[in-house]
């Protein structure tokens, strides 16, 4: 019990009740179900995109390339809509592109063994440049995209619209994925001790790759949700997205030097960040603060994991070793 | 392991069995030397409009100000930090200038302003990495964040314009003929960079650092106060850059600069730093500079759209890193 | 799987004619290697002789180029790490193979874990039988603990109960009791005890020559990558098994040392550190060699690198000479005229990716080159001096560090202290490692450097490197000065009482 407390997610879980508890003390109008539901839903691609990172991150990389990931599937399923493609085999098609796209940085970082932060780095621009080529710059706008296609997420089932239950499922996924099969397993391991895990019969590199597959699939999830939401797809849809997804990751304990994390963190993580967007306007802040505020809570957090991470000195004298 | 001592070599070790100039021609530098040329007439053969004097001197606006930064990212990745905040501190520093301007100060000071934000902000992260310990590359996504969101609080969807006709010098200004104030100091930046790296007690401690920081402190260099300094000099680059790019621009928005910082590392890996730290050279460097403006510059004249451009970029990034890790697989059979 | 006639006991795992390279470097040519159910076979050579490369071998982390592996008669392959484990094959190496974010029965059944009916990994069982395993090998550890809390010699205890999960055939363990205290040890032991009478073949390697002698049924020799001979311990003694190891008579001969010993450099009182050691005193003279008795983390290298500035002391004074002074850096201990050779060499020692004769300056730099600006000559000239004197063999001074042996490398590392001039030098552990032939070199070169007038610290493990080079011994235990040793009382029993805490006899 106390050392569920001073865990990271209780600690997290109570930064966010507070704020919530600040934010109603002055708009109770913002914690009513109606407009927390809305808030978890608005958060949804983060917290899908931020779990995706998290697998990457606990096995030693990062994987910059998210955004612009989600932004080329996002394009290919408006393009393939505009060609009267059936819904779900738009789905199908876009969550194999994402796991391809994921695929190409997995395997530059296993099999050419380039430093993951490069090859997303290089990979984040390609995406972009290829929606491009694919539409020269054009816009996918709302009156070009069928209405199946963009309603989807926004059908409400049970109080919540599609795209947070998608959300809902993918975490409750992610919890038994990580939590109880060997492959979830295995990348705690691999980023934990890769030395170790060669000997326990992991390759380091495979399960890698395998991460940014699953960011990749996570990517282009998170793609259609936003094009359909936002009912307008272009180049440069989600700029910038891929730091707030590493900034939910920081902000939610997972270690960048890989082999810890939890579920539970990369989603508070997530919601910090969506309590904060969606309350600055409520409380009459402008909305430019939330750059600022973000990468406050990102330094904090960091300075924060260090503290705790960082290990005691040796003990070897007998009278350290009974205080200790 | 004995057996791997050359038995043969008596007590007198010799200095070096390349001789420099051999190592030189097999070096990177010397295929980006190649690739800089072959750019180079490519780009005359593409365009009638390339081998003009002013258009070259045009083209050079193009890497300059990235090339600052990059030659402080450099030091930093040698040393096996990464600065992702740099794009920011520029934002930030034109802002601060922005509001010393609005205050009717002259160039002088919005000038001072403008490198004493950068160095604020370099200290900044130094403290964080350096002081605290922290991780570089997390630290400074998020003083990315924070820098630039201040720009975005201060200016919100506003600019700020009107700064002094003196003040166009640093960005508009030649200093003799074709060669622009911008290019004049792109190369005495580029010697001085040299001369740090690689030939100073300091560049030494860089690359010691890079290659194994424990054994750097244990050989007596003051490894923190080295890694506070790299952050201090990359900030104070970004603060030059600033008062380039927001002279040459003459306005100043919050998203100025917006994505520098992957061009600077861009720029910094294709000149041969390894991103692992504890190697690279400013040559290479400098002469990646030179060909990404060539290329930039060529597309241009080309009219192929930036976003092509920038596509071919991040291939040539995933390409020169790539190409002769597979090569020597392939000769390992 | 064929049953073994009982009538001819067939080796477990059976190596033979196995053959590695790398390039450049023959790290094995043609050894053999047998396991027997039930015995203890103990790996002997010198550091470089290629056991670390047989243990990838026979865990499958190696392909090896020659040569055939059989299990219990059957000739097969181990292509991946994971098909020696289905084999039987485990491996307990020092603290290296175990997860520190994950928990004890993880650590325990990673990679086998129990499954449930739908194939999910079943956690309740997996602590249920974590507990079962460490019951039965006498250990009361909390499966849910998270790793990195427990200290080393739990850490094995996890990593055994891991091999008995996985119903190993064949365990190995690699220097196991490295890092542990003088209790731990026995327990180890009893340990090994009972996994022989649960019939598994234990290869068993180390450095220690009681250990061996105490637990071993057998013994096999490498030297150089190569097989030299094995058989039953009762056959041989220790002296034969050295000369097997080394090739040569090895009454190893300590250089001759004269003993002019000067006046105090080196006044250390009261030093004291909140955990790692307490009131630590002593005075080391001019010409002299001060010795550092005590087992593997007594607190010794503690106080030497809090002598050096790494860490600073709680409280406590030191004065060089005449003059108090607070060292806090180890730029301050260099400029001090304080320098330390430290034990782990590849992280702490050389910058491995850079040249040796930029290696060799660094220390040097800022008195070298006062206006802050290199100057490569005197660089190299600072190499080739040091250099010749230590007879370091390499190809080039500028060539990589990394690129040299262990003996080597030791020298790079000696020969940047000695171009700083120091008064005093500290070595830790200074031929751990190393060969012999660098380890007699190291030992000549110290015995020089004392006769020249410079004060030297030595902290070893080895008791006859500890009294042939040392003018007195200062034994540490649990991070206090347990005895001070001088002339006659220098013997391999008060050394070793004193170290473990055990009473003089009577």
């Amino acid at each position: 019990m106390t050392s569920f407390l001073k865990s990271r997610e209780a600690l997290l879980a109570l930064a966010i009740l507070v704020l919530l508890g600040v934010i109603a003390s002055r708009f109770p109008a913002f914690v009513e179900p109606a407009s927390l539901a809305n808030v978890f839903n608005d958060t949804a691609p983060l917290m899908i995109l931020a779990l995706g990172q998290m697998v990457v991150i606990l096995t030693k990389c990062i994987d910059l390339s998210v955004a612009a990931n989600l932004a080329l599937s996002g394009m290919v399923a408006a393009l393939l809509n505009g060609m009267g493609v059936p819904l779900p085999l738009i789905l199908l098609t876009v969550l194999a592109l994402g796991a391809a796209l994921g695929a190409v940085n997995g395997l530059l970082v296993w099999k050419v063994g380039i430093p993951s932060i490069v090859v997303t780095l290089g990979t984040m621009t390609i995406f972009r440049g290829v929606i491009f080529l694919m539409t020269d710059g054009a816009w996918v706008n709302a009156h070009q995209m069928s209405d199946a296609f963009k309603s989807l997420p926004r059908h409400v089932i049970l109080g919540l619209p599609v795209m947070a239950w998608v959300a809902v499922v993918v975490i409750t996924i992610f919890t038994v994925f990580l939590t109880r099969t060997p492959l979830g397993r295995s990348f705690y391991a691999v980023g934990g001790n890769p030395h170790a895990a060669v000997y326990t019969g992991l390759d380091v590199g495979r399960t890698q790759a395998i991460a940014f597959v699953i960011s990749g699939i996570l990517a282009a999830l998170t793609g259609y949700l936003w094009v359909a939401r936002y009912a307008v797809a272009y180049v440069d849809i989600a700029g910038g997205f891929e730091l707030d997804v590493v900034a939910a990751c920081v902000i939610g304990g997972i270690a960048i030097a890989g082999g810890a994390g939890t579920v539970g963190g990369a989603v508070l993580g997530a919601l910090f960040l969506g309590v904060i967007k969606n309350a600055l306007p409520v409380v009459g802040i402008s909305p430019f603060w939330q750059l600022a505020i973000s990468g406050s809570a990102i330094i904090i957090a960091v300075a924060f994991n260090a503290r705790q991470g960082r290990k005691a000195g040796r003990i070897i004298l007998k009278s350290a070793e009974a205080g200790a | 392991m004995t057996m791997t001592e050359p038995k043969s070599i008596g007590r007198v070790i010799p200095d070096r069995l390349t001789s420099p100039l051999s190592r030189a021609l097999r070096s990177w530098e010397a295929l980006l030397f190649a690739v800089a040329v072959a750019v180079f007439i490519a780009n005359s053969f593409a365009s009638p409009y390339f081998l003009n004097a002013w258009n070259l001197s045009d083209a050079t606006f193009n890497f300059t100000e990235k090339a600052m930064i990059a030659f402080a990212m450099a030091m930093l990745i040698i040393a096996g930090e990464i600065d992702l905040s740099v794009a920011s501190i520029i934002a930030l520093a034109s802002t601060v200038m922005g509001l010393v301007m609005t205050a009717g100060y002259g160039t002088p000071e919005i000038v001072l302003a403008g490198l004493a934000t950068g160095l604020a902000c370099g200290a900044l992260n130094g403290f964080f990495v350096a002081r605290l310990g922290l991780p570089s590359i997390v630290v400074t996504i998020g003083t990315m964040s924070l820098f630039r969101g201040v720009s975005y609080i201060v200016l919100g969807d506003q600019a700020f314009t009107g700064y002094p006709k003196d003040f166009a010098y640093f960005g508009q200004g030649y200093v003799w003929w074709v060669f622009s104030f911008e290019l004049v100091l792109f190369a005495v930046l580029a010697l001085v960079f040299y001369i740090l790296l690689h030939r100073t007690n300091f560049g030494r401690a860089v690359y010691a650092i890079g290659n194994n920081p424990t054994a750097a402190l244990f050989s007596g260099i003051r490894v923190d106060r080295v890694r506070f300094i790299l952050f201090l000099l990359t900030g104070l680059m970004s603060g030059i850059a600033a008062v380039c790019l927001t002279s040459r621009l003459g306005s100043t928005r919050p998203s100025i600069a917006t994505g520098m910082e992957l061009e600077a590392v861009t720029m910094v890996v294709l000149g041969g730093v390894n991103i692992l730290g504890g190697s690279g050279r400013i040559l290479g460097v400098v002469l990646a500079a030179i060909i990404m403006g060539l290329v930039t510059f060529g597309f241009g004249l080309l009219n192929v759209p930036g976003i092509v451009m920038s596509i071919f970029l991040g291939l040539l990034l995933i390409g020169t890193i790539a190409l002769p890790r597979l090569a020597k697989g392939l000769r390992r059979g | 799987m064929t049953v073994a006639p009982l009538s001819a006991p067939q080796p477990v795992l059976r190596l033979s004619g196995i053959s590695k390279s790398f390039p450049g470097v023959r790290a094995l040519s043609d050894v053999e290697l047998e396991l027997h159910a039930g015995e203890v076979t103990a790996l002997i050579g010198e550091n470089g002789a290629g056991k670390s490369t047989i243990v990838k071998v026979l865990t499958g982390i190696y392909q090896p180029d020659a040569g055939v592996i059989e299990v219990a008669g059957q000739a097969t392959t181990f292509p991946t790490a994971d098909t020696a484990a289905r084999a039987g094959v485990t491996a307990i190496h020092q603290e290296t193979v175990l997860f520190d974010e994950l928990t004890v029965a993880e650590n325990i059944f990673l990679g086998h874990a129990p499954r449930t009916r739908f194939g999910l990994i079943d956690w309740a069982a997996m602590e249920a039988q974590s507990r079962d395993l460490l019951a039965r090998i006498g250990a009361t550890l909390n499966p849910r603990a998270v790793l990195r809390d427990l200290g080393i010699a739990s850490k094995h205890l996890v990593a055994i109960a891991r091999a008995l999960s996985i119903d190993a055939r064949v365990v190995i363990m690699d220097e196991p009791t490295a890092a542990l205290s003088h209790k731990e040890i026995h327990e180890l032991y009893d340990l090994v005890e009972r996994l022989k009478a649960e019939g598994k073949a234990i290869l068993f390697i180390s450095h220690k020559f009681d250990e061996i002698f105490q637990i071993a049924d057998r013994y096999t020799v490498f030297r150089d990558g190569q097989f030299i001979g094995a058989g039953r311990m009762e056959d041989v003694t220790e002296g034969q098994l050295v000369q097997m190891m080394v090739g040569r008579s090895v009454d190893h001969i300590f250089p001759a040392r004269a003993h002019n010993i000067g006046a105090p450099v080196l006044t250390v009182s009261g030093y004291s550190h909140p955990t790692e050691f307490a009131d630590i005193g002593f005075t080391l003279h001019k010409g002299e060699i001060l010795g550092f008795y005590g087992l593997v983390g007594a607190g010794r290298s503690e106080v030497m690198q809090s002598l050096f500035g790494i860490t600073a002391p709680s409280k406590g004074a030191c004065r060089i000479g005449e003059r108090v002074v607070a060292i806090r850096s180890t730029a301050q201990a260099i400029d001090e005229g304080i320098v330390y050779v430290p034990e782990d060499r590849g992280r702490q020692g050389a910058v491995k990716g850079l040249p040796i004769f930029q290696n060799i300056s660094l220390p040097s730099l800022g008195r070298m080159n006062t206006s802050g600006f290199l100057n490569m000559a005197r660089e190299f000239k600072l190499a080739r001096d040091y250099t010749q004197r230590l007879d370091l063999r390499a190809a080039s001074l500028d060539q990589d560090v990394g690129l040299l042996s262990g003996g080597n490398q030791q020298k790079v590392v000696i020969a940047k202290w000695l171009a700083t001039k120091p008064r005093v030098i500290i070595l830790d552990e200074p031929t751990k490692g190393i060969d012999i032939g660098s380890k007699a070199a190291v030992h000549e070169f110290m015995a020089e450097l004392a006769a020249e007038g410079l004060a030297v610290i030595m902290v070893s493990s080895e008791i006859p490197e500890i009294l042939g080079m040392s003018d007195r011994v200062i034994v540490m235990r649990e991070g206090r000065i347990a005895a001070e040793l001088t002339g006659p009382d220098m013997t391999p029993e008060r050394l070793v009482r004193a170290a473990a805490g055990i009473p003089e006899a009577a």
